[in-house]
């Protein structure tokens, strides 16, 4: 890729991405989304409307559910960012992943990283959310292709396995 | 995404000391960014007004509320979570805490602070007429000093405030006198989650034998700034709450305002609302007697 | 012409294919896992942004500024360094400067003149993906601006003439009996004049595309969309390349709804462009605002009704004028306008009917293909007329319907023959029960006197027709393979692509079920114009009932290639096959059946006169929603929904219901929520804090139920459903506002603010509606 004269002022910034220290070069200004798809490569975190309004870039910072395309990427420097990639293999994601598959929880896959984060979030604050917490927890997290029903399925699922085990 | 990130600069220079000196160095060239959810979608439509930003993000002294015998102090980058999660701001302020459950998103309300509200000064914004109703007072700091101004006074006119150009508010500060009230907030938007408000109320009421001895009325999105309803307020105060008094009050309300035609809704549909609002609070207030 | 029986349960057997093997293992009707599920729950799936290629650019598009007019100067502004861009215009065009699909009318890029805000004028590529928008701001452009048209009645008047002779893109008749013979007959004559908006699909993931080009290997693109063969075919014409020099390769897709049928071209042919002419792989990535402003959305209509009724309300004939707004450019406006038209009538016997359908131009983005396709335009229109004929008759909503439902052995609109034994009588009657709509009906009656918040219950029937219109699958001559490997396993080769309605999986179910192998045994290609044949757009709800027919042939195709061989017995088990596969593919290599589509002889169609056999199979259903308008704030909200339909066999019941939830939720956001601002022929809401789609907090508990009965013509007897549960929402739930209020609502959305003036001019009073709460 041209260098282009931008490239001076970039800064180095280290942050932990999924357990990992990183050191990246960006624009305080870039967007951690934009650090995370292309300076990191983990494109599971994805761009829906760039306004957090859709959640599609949700990821977690020091374990709090944030909409990356907000985050200016010199506020994540220190922190410790969980993306869906982090997620994977995580002994309580495992409940998520598979309910969301048996459930119909992902139709088009788009929202799902985004979803399937919030969702995390949520039951690690209500282990055991009613229907109507799951809808208000992933009120900000959009969906076109499901209506919402087999999410809340598919998270209600996920908390009763995660009691069980 | 509408903007050239190496176009801006972003510094964080990690104290509030140390900002404050860049603000009265350089007054009105660094717009501070705290958590970025009105800011940074300002900057992704290229609409951003300014090239240089300062993080006051996570500052310590302004990010905490502090508990006095007759007063809280909630920090100005206290988070809308914040808000949620603090005990005396649920018991207390119960206004706040409702407006804080309904901007945005649960994500939006872990980076959202009450200052980025204020600040950012839309006139719906969700927290500011709880302020108003419960006659916040700001803390406003700079290399300078201190000083304190009444919250009703802060909005100049649309999107202008009485902050100076080296100034940030520091804190929040609201007297812990409301707990004797019935407290009542609601918000009217195109949907029930991640909306901008049409219009929204905060009510607090004092009643006794069905008469209002304290009534105090605020609302957004129906004029440039956040207001407080005063000629309905002067109608109600002292009287008794009965049907008629209830339809004076919300035609009162619906006159005061001064609400516009724009994308989000119409001013006649605003106008009505406004006194259906105004209506409805003044019937769950008489139903409540004011139970503490 | 073969009549079919089916028991009417869930086992029915599939009447093409035996159930071989395994007999208590049905795949087909289970809801096995979604064939790409884990790497969509794992963020693993691969997008079009998530793939970079060495070497690449990034493009975007300079647009319109302006409705209608003549393109004067062109000027680079300052602080861009120019020389590092590639710039591409219209006369950069090595073919035809179109983007082919029914009509040639739609250029690439604007030449000279433009006929719409945001119309493509030129094309810029740099390695620096975001100094590309800054670029775009600073190139400046001046036109000698033309009177505009932005509505259809402006359109109709002709004062200016934007497209053709006379702005229309097509018109259509359907005529029946003698519409003319029935008004002196009639003891109610019943009118009415019904609109609905522009609808963005709102896909969460925006169009993208990368191109690529080399002269040896030639063009290839790869993107997010629905019809591979579509893109290939514009691309061809757009670069003057030859099949073979033309890829097209579908990425993962966020979403599509319609959306992605036809703009694909578009993008694609733009970053083909680039690519071209930079010699370097060029990704295209819109932002939500320019997907929102520049692209297709659903055909603004609007319908008149003219109804002959007698008195015991029954439908004796009536009119019906059906207009579509199309935007600027043809696009796929003929076919939108021809499944409305086809579908105004519903689900009713007219035996005198005629309807004149039209499509016309006005200066706006183009619209296009989205879910419903026309249906839910006619179909609103006409579920809120028959609430309107009730009214008027003075039976009630149910009876009105109830009445007038074809029965077997009666005749639509264009005449063809309802040959299944589908009882809508019954399936009315069950949902009723599902809903408890009369109960609920007397209560709201009742407990609307003295509340704040009234309460209505409101009905829609109607039906969707599956698979292209008359003719067309005949047109398309879809092709489909299935393929032997060298693992034993087969291979599924379509065009048709997934987007989240299950294409892959259901694909991959009925290939298993028609050989008797398990699910695993399935695979399917990635649809790649270079590896699949053409098994037609993935459209029309159509890819489970045609192209899954077709799977089945093709899969036992390759049955019989094992038997032949000598390989497979009449019986055997998946291990068996699986063996005889890699035998056969170790002999003679890797193997493939194709099967082409035939249409069946009862489908016979008469394009001229729009006359006979419209869709090979209709899926049916009744709706019922409840709801409750507060009256603080005239706010609607639906409480509980109820959706029966009858789609054939169920393949897949996570998906299946899946399918239908989505497109509820879709149909709420069209009735209650979705509104687009128009200034001048541009969206001045184009962002999704102004734009309003339902979130998980505004929608209800959406109770989806299924009758079963086969159908002959689709694979293991199933239907199309994908399109089925967005045409029939909104009337349902106008009509429960309508119950609520006694006030009757027309136009769609329908916001708190629409309500509120209606309420206001009907109490005849202008002052604040605090005598609005509680019926004072």
């Amino acid at each position: 890729m041209t260098k282009s004269p931008g490239d001076r002022l970039k800064l180095e910034i280290v942050l932990t991405v999924n357990n990992k220290a990183v050191k990246v070069r960006a624009h305080a200004m870039d967007r951690l989304l934009d650090v995370l798809r292309h300076e990191l490569g983990l494109t599971g975190t994805k761009e829906g409307c760039g306004e957090g309004e859709c959640g599609s870039c949700s990821v977690l910072m020091d374990g709090a559910l944030v909409n990356s395309c907000l985050i200016p990427v010199l506020q994540a420097k220190g922190t410790r960012i969980v993306t869906i990639e982090g997620l994977a293999g995580h002994g309580r994601f495992c409940a998520l992943h598979e309910a969301f598959l048996n459930c119909g929880g992902a139709q088009c896959g788009i929202c799902t990283p985004g979803m399937i984060l919030a969702a995390f979030h949520l039951l690690e604050k209500k282990p055991k959310p009613t229907a109507k917490e799951i809808s208000e927890g992933l009120s900000g997290n959009l969906c076109r292709c499901t209506g919402y029903a087999q999410i809340v399925e598919a998270v209600m699922e996920a908390a009763r396995r995660r009691v069980e085990t | 995404m509408r903007a050239y990130p190496a176009d801006y600069e972003l510094i964080r220079p990690g104290t509030l000391t140390d900002v404050l000196l860049l603000l009265a160095r350089e007054p009105g060239a660094w717009l501070p960014i705290a958590g970025g959810t009105d800011l940074m979608v300002q900057y992704a439509a290229g609409r951003l007004p300014g090239r240089k930003l300062v993080s006051i993000w996570n500052l310590p002294e302004l990010r905490r509320i502090e508990v006095f015998p007759d007063e809280i102090q909630i920090g100005a980058a206290s988070t809308y979570t914040d808000l949620r999660e603090s005990e005396i701001v649920r018991d207390e302020f119960a206004l706040l805490s409702s407006a804080a459950s309904w901007t945005g998103g649960i994500a939006n309300q872990n980076q959202g602070t009450i200052g980025g509200n204020i600040v950012n000064a839309s006139p719906a914004g969700d927290s500011l007429p709880a302020l108003l109703v419960y006659e916040a007072e700001l803390s406003l700091i700079s290399a300078r000093g201190e000083r304190r101004v009444p919250y009703t006074n802060f909005h100049l006119d649309y999107r202008k405030t009485q902050l100076a150009t080296d100034e940030l508010i520091r804190a929040v500060c609201l007297a812990r006198r409301f707990s004797g009230y019935y407290a009542h907030a609601r918000k009217v938007g195109p949907r029930r989650s991640q909306a901008i408000a049409k219009v929204c109320l905060a009510a607090l009421g004092k009643i006794e034998k069905d008469v209002a001895t304290d009534i105090r009325l605020a609302m957004g999105s129906v004029a440039p700034v956040p207001v407080r309803l005063t000629e309905t307020e002067k109608a109600l105060r002292g009287k008794r709450i009965v049907p008629e008094l209830v339809r004076l009050a919300s035609q009162t309300a619906a006159k005061e305002i001064r609400p516009i035609d724009d994308i989000r809704s119409t001013a006649r549909y605003r106008a009505a609302v406004a006194g259906n609002l105004v209506a409805e609070f003044l019937e769950r207030l008489s139903a409540s007697g004011s139970q503490i | 012409m073969r009549k079919a029986n089916f028991p009417k349960s869930s086992s029915v057997e599939s009447t093409s294919g035996n159930m071989i093997g395994m007999k208590n293992d049905r795949i087909v009707g289970t809801s096995v896992p979604r064939r790409e599920g884990r790497d969509k729950v794992t963020g693993q799936a691969r997008y079009v942004d998530d793939m970079v290629l060495p070497g690449m650019l990034y493009g975007a598009t300079v647009r319109s500024r302006i409705p209608r007019g003549k393109i004067k100067k062109v000027k680079f502004g300052p602080g861009i360094h120019w020389k590092e861009f590639v710039i591409v215009s219209a006369k950069d065009i090595p073919g035809k400067n179109c983007i082919a699909l029914i009509e040639d009318d739609q250029p690439c890029l604007a030449d000279g003149i433009v006929n719409h805000p945001e119309e493509p004028i030129l094309l810029l590529a740099h390695p620096d993906r975001h100094l590309l928008p800054k670029a775009v701001e600073a190139v400046s452009i001046e036109y000698d601006p033309l009177p505009a048209i932005f509505t259809m009645e402006e359109s109709e008047t002709l004062r200016e003439r934007i497209w053709g002779s006379d702005n229309t893109f097509k018109q259509i008749l359907i005529e029946k009996g003698d519409v003319e013979s029935v008004w002196p007959k009639a003891d109610y004559v019943v009118e009415g004049e019904y609109r609905t908006g522009a609808q963005e699909q709102l896909y969460i993931e925006n169009n993208g595309m990368i191109a690529a080009f080399d002269s040896e290997k030639g063009l290839t693109a790869w993107g997010s969309l629905q019809c591979p063969f579509y893109v290939h075919r514009a691309l061809m014409k757009l670069c003057d390349l030859p099949a073979e020099k033309t890829r097209v390769v579908q990425m993962e897709t966020g979403g599509a709804f319609g959306g992605k049928e036809e703009y694909p071209s578009m993008i694609a042919a733009h970053a083909a462009l680039l690519a071209i002419k930079s010699g370097k792989p060029v990704k295209i990535i819109y932002d939500r605002m320019e997907d929102m402003a520049a692209t297709t959305k659903r055909h603004p209509s609007r319908t008149r009704h003219r109804t002959a009724v007698s008195k015991d309300g029954k439908i004796l004939g009536g009119e019906i004028e059906f207009t579509l707004d199309g935007g600027a450019y043809a696009t796929l406006s003929s076919v939108v306008l021809s499944r409305g038209a086809i579908h105004a009538g519903g689900p009713y016997y007219w035996p005198h009917v005629r309807i004149r359908a039209r499509a016309v131009a006005t200066n706006a983005p183009p619209h296009g293909a989205f879910r419903g396709f026309g249906a839910p335009q006619s179909l609103f229109a006409l579920e809120r007329h028959m609430d309107r004929i009730a009214e008027v008759v003075q039976l009630s909503p149910v009876e009105i319907r109830r009445r007038n439902f074809l029965q077997p052995g009666q005749t639509t609109t264009t005449g063809q023959t309802a040959s299944e034994p589908i009882d809508l009588g019954k399936l009315l009657d069950r949902a009723l029960e599902l809903s408890d709509y009369e109960t609920k009906k007397k209560r709201f009656v009742a407990e609307n006197q003295r509340a704040n918040c009234k309460k209505g219950i409101g009905i829609a029937s109607f039906l969707h027709g599956a698979g292209f219109t008359g003719a067309g699958e005949r047109y398309l001559g879809s092709v489909v393979g299935v393929e032997g490997c060298e693992d034993g396993r087969v291979r599924v080769l379509v065009s048709s692509s997934e987007f989240g309605q299950g294409t892959k999986t259901v694909l991959c179910q009925i290939a298993a079920e028609a050989l008797g192998l398990r699910y695993e045994d399935v695979d399917i290609a990635q649809p790649d114009t270079q590896e699949v044949p053409n098994s037609g757009p993935t459209v029309a709800s159509r890819t489970v009932m045609i192209v899954g027919k077709l799977v089945q042939s093709a899969a036992i195709g390759i049955r019989q290639t094992l038997a032949a061989s000598g390989l497979l017995g009449n019986s055997y088990s998946p291990e068996q096959f699986r063996a005889a596969c890699r035998d056969y593919v170790a002999k003679h290599g890797r193997f493939r059946s194709l099967a082409r589509y035939e249409q069946p002889e009862s489908i016979v169609w008469d394009e001229e006169k729009y006359r006979g056999s419209a869709y090979a199979a209709f899926a049916w259903a009744v709706y019922v929603a409840a709801v409750t308008v507060d009256m603080t704030t005239c706010g609607v909200s639906v409480d509980d929904f109820v959706a029966l339909q009858e789609v054939g066999k169920v393949l897949h019941p996570v998906l299946a219901k899946g399918q239908i939830v989505g497109g509820i939720a879709q149909a709420i956001g069209f009735a209650l929520y979705e509104k687009v601002f128009w200034e001048n022929g541009r969206m001045l809401n184009g962002q999704m804090t102004n734009y309003i789609m339902p979130t998980s907090a505004d929608l209800p508990p959406i109770r989806v139920y299924f009758e079963e009965m086969g159908n002959v013509h689709g694979a293991f007897g199933a239907k199309g459903i994908g399109e089925l549960p967005i045409d029939g929402p909104a009337p349902a739930i106008i009509n429960a506002v309508g119950d609520a209020l006694g006030v009757s609502f027309d136009a769609i959305p329908l916001l708190p603010e629409d309500i509120f003036d209606a309420l206001e001019k009907h109490a005849g009073t202008a002052c604040a509606t605090s005598s609005l709460r509680r019926g004072q």
